[in-house]
């Protein structure tokens, strides 16, 4: 474990190297999260480690609850948070999955939780590594979805997800998309800041006249029916309509008390001021995607990176001012969508959704890569460059193409 | 680590004693829609009378939600939420934990607060058992599991779950031309099974309201102890067993008459038959014939005397060949094992 202990009054922000997991640890010190529960699965599970050592050596106070289950692990937060606790929970893959009952109704109820999800592909056939189906499962019920790049931006994110969260006007869950192992295990300088800024950042949640307790005796979740049920969704819908302002406002705040920009909270662009074209992908493919860029870049071509943080809710407008900047856009989906229109990944075809109204619609060119946690390879990311420019320059790529499949 | 520890206070709840000293108030009121007859709903309605106004309810679902709780009428007095089938036990824990954290940490006054999860049979002995038994082990929250067994999936249409009885008529157990018994498996032991298997549980107990008081009073003693409790009550359905509706509170005094259903309660791992039950271990009261408990039901009515026999035959080994009786189903030649030489 890295060092992230402080003294006792930290007076500056400290630096350590440390995994993306450890870094949401450290957030949810910071965050003086009230209820945290565990169940294990790799690879989200190195959080739930570093979490236990914080509360076993006294430097966190929670209530740490091991479960027997995801779904009583997701049932157990999801109660408490309806009490007022502020909760931190998290799984994996077929983990998450198992909790799906508990995170349908998480959002249909109002409830501010914060999930890692270290993302990883979905049994069977067994695989550790990354894939975004997981967390991707939810995407229709209401939960917030964003996805990480970097530990830093990890625990930045994680501050912001609880103060996103717990906003009356939003009141919804909030997942954390973690690449597994390329995040989750993947060491790095991390700026770690002092209590008393988090303090300023993240109000007390506050459920107000919906929270569970005695002196507020209310009936949450009954039977509506076809009565009210439509009612009561519609409100969910403007939550979600509301939270991309809930999102500008806490970054720019996060910028103000922190001093770390983000710039658009939405998606980051790299390389794009001149581009022709750019890809689109969500989390630690940046890296490899920016190497080969830099590459390329070198050879006149002009290809940039759009890395989408916020999934759900889904940036329309933004992206669709950005991308039709560019006379191509390649979206590398690490997922996939069995059966669905042009047989792409998920991120393809909401991407082509967005785009349908917009207008400039560049031609969209569905890429598979890097499934399963297999490496998103230099060599790959030039192979979807050129066909994105060959898109470009009006042939019709309308297929799904699977990029570094062995034959 | 003792200060991890400690938990928030738990109420005095000392025993009713007598049914005259039972408060007026109801915390469990109009506004439900369940059937005539409903013994679950005086249970309900029992079971939040006797913890009183400082009291967080989590029903999961089942009857007792469904029936109790439609939006803009609901019966609740108290603070009310829904959890999911299987998430009593998680319910419980996770609205115990977050009132001890927000206690300790000074977000809420520090007082006794009830917190009781309820489930059906459906939700406790089938789906909701694994999260129920490892809520009996979290020590440090104090709540009450309570299960109100009607012996089906009631809410549903009535489907056979783990605790219906065996033989007996469900609609995923209709006697046909070919198999006059479908429904093949004995009941859990629920009670016995989760008194037995959480050795740091300081409470459980079987109760029937049709002994009303003495029901209310184990509900006291539940949540008063200190740490997780789990109570079970056998709750005689009309619709799911086929009565007719007045004879709710005769059926469960003649199923603890009958010996099928033992009242007793686990205390600081101390077994305590009481009631009738105790004088049916004791030998000072008979036994009814099942017979009469049997033919008084529907669900039942498909029953050959063979059928009957057998059943008395497995109600008698509760009785007679248990460790325990009605309690523990080991063979009681248990007792003369000995130590290989």
């Amino acid at each position: 474990m890295a060092q992230v202990r402080e003294p006792e009054v930290a007076l500056a922000d400290t630096e350590a190297l440390i995994s993306g997991s450890e870094a949401i640890a450290v957030a949810c010190k910071l965050a003086d999260v009230d209820v945290i529960t565990a169940y294990p699965i790799r690879p989200y599970d190195t959080v739930m480690q570093y979490v236990a050592k914080l509360v076993s050596n006294g430097e966190m106070d929670c209530e740490y609850i091991v479960a027997e289950s995801e779904h009583s692990q997701f049932e157990i937060v999801k109660h408490a948070s309806a009490v007022g606790a502020r909760v931190f929970v998290g799984s994996s893959g077929v983990g998450w999955m198992y909790a799906f009952e508990a995170l349908t109704v998480t959002p249909g109820l109002r409830i501010p939780m914060v999930a890692m999800v270290g993302n990883r592909a979905l049994d069977d056939p067994g695989a550790f590594g990354v894939e975004h189906n997981d967390a991707l499962a939810v995407r229709d019920l209401g939960w917030m979805l964003v996805w990480v790049d970097t530990a830093q931006e990890a625990l930045d994110t994680a501050l912001l997800a609880w103060r996103i969260a717990e906003d009356r006007r939003i009141f919804l869950p909030c997942a954390i998309g973690c690449d597994g192992a390329f995040l989750t295990h993947s060491q790095s300088m991390v700026k770690i800041p002092i209590p008393e800024k988090v303090k300023e950042f993240l109000p007390r949640y506050d459920r107000g006249d919906l929270r569970l307790h005695p002196d507020n005796p209310i009936t949450i979740a009954p039977q509506a029916n076809e009565d009210w049920v439509m009612e009561i969704r519609k409100q969910n819908d403007a939550a979600s309509r509301r939270a991309p302002g809930v999102i500008t406002e806490a970054y720019a705040d996060f910028e103000r008390i922190f001093g770390r920009k983000y710039g658009n909270p939405f998606f980051e662009e790299y390389e794009t001021d001149d581009a022709d074209v750019v890809l689109l992908g969500m989390g630690t493919m940046s890296m490899p995607v920016k190497v080969a860029i830099r590459k390329m870049r070198k050879e006149g071509k002009k290809v940039g990176f759009v890395r989408l943080r916020w999934f759900r809710p889904f940036p329309t407008e933004a992206l669709q001012a950005t991308l039709g900047r560019f006379k191509a856009v390649g979206v590398i989906d690490r997922d996939y969508s069995f059966g669905s229109p042009y047989f792409s990944g998920v991120v393809a075809n909401e991407v082509r959704t967005a785009m349908y109204s917009a207008e400039k619609r560049p031609p969209v060119v569905g890429f598979i890569c890097g499934l399963g946690g297999r490496e998103v390879t230099v060599p790959a990311v030039r192979e979807m460059t050129e066909m994105t420019f060959r898109a470009a320059s009006g042939e019709r790529l309308t297929d799904t193409y699977w990029i570094g499949l062995r034959e | 680590m003792a200060d991890a520890i400690e938990t928030y206070p738990v109420p005095v709840l000392d025993p009713f004693k007598g049914v005259k000293k039972v408060p007026l108030e109801e915390y469990f009121t109009s506004g439900h829609r369940t059937c005539q007859g409903c013994e679950s709903a005086l249970v309900m309605k029992l079971m939040v009378k006797a913890a009183g106004p400082r009291t967080i309810v989590l029903g999961s679902t089942g009857c007792m939600y469904v029936a109790n709780t439609t939006y803009y009428s609901t019966s609740w007095v108290v603070p009310w939420m829904h959890t999911q089938l299987g998430s009593s036990g998680s319910a419980g824990l996770g609205t115990a934990a977050a009132l001890k954290v927000l206690m300790r940490k000074g977000k809420i006054p520090t007082e006794p607060i009830n917190v009781i999860a309820f489930c059906g049979d459906g939700g406790g002995a089938d789906m909701g058992l694994s999260a129920i038994s490892a809520a009996l082990t979290q020590t440090e929250y104090n709540f009450l599991i309570l299960m109100y067994d009607n012996e089906s999936y009631a809410n549903t249409d009535i489907q056979l779950s783990g605790a219906t009885p065996w033989g007996a008529h469900t609609t995923f157990s209709p006697p046909g031309k070919m198999k006059r018994i479908m429904h093949r498996r004995w009941k859990k032991n629920v009670a016995g099974m989760l008194a037995a298997g959480h050795p740091e549980c300081k409470y459980v107990a079987t109760v029937c309201a049709s002994y009303a008081v003495e029901m209310m009073n184990r509900v006291r003693k539940g949540l008063s102890i200190g740490g997780p409790t789990y109570i079970h009550s056998l709750d005689p359905c009309p619709k799911g067993w086929d009565y007719d509706p007045i004879q709710s509170h005769e059926l469960g005094e003649m199923a603890v008459n009958c010996g099928i259903w033992p009242l007793y309660e686990v205390e600081n791992h101390t077994l305590k038959l009481y009631g009738r039950s105790r004088g049916l271990a004791e030998g000072r009261t008979r036994r009814l014939p099942v017979r009469e408990y049997l033919n008084r039901q529907g669900r039942f009515a498909h029953f050959t005397d063979d059928d009957i026999d057998y059943f008395q035959s497995k109600i008698d080994e509760m009785w007679t060949k248990w460790l325990v009786p009605g309690v523990i189903p080991f063979a009681s030649d248990l007792r003369n094992d000995k130590v290989p030489a």
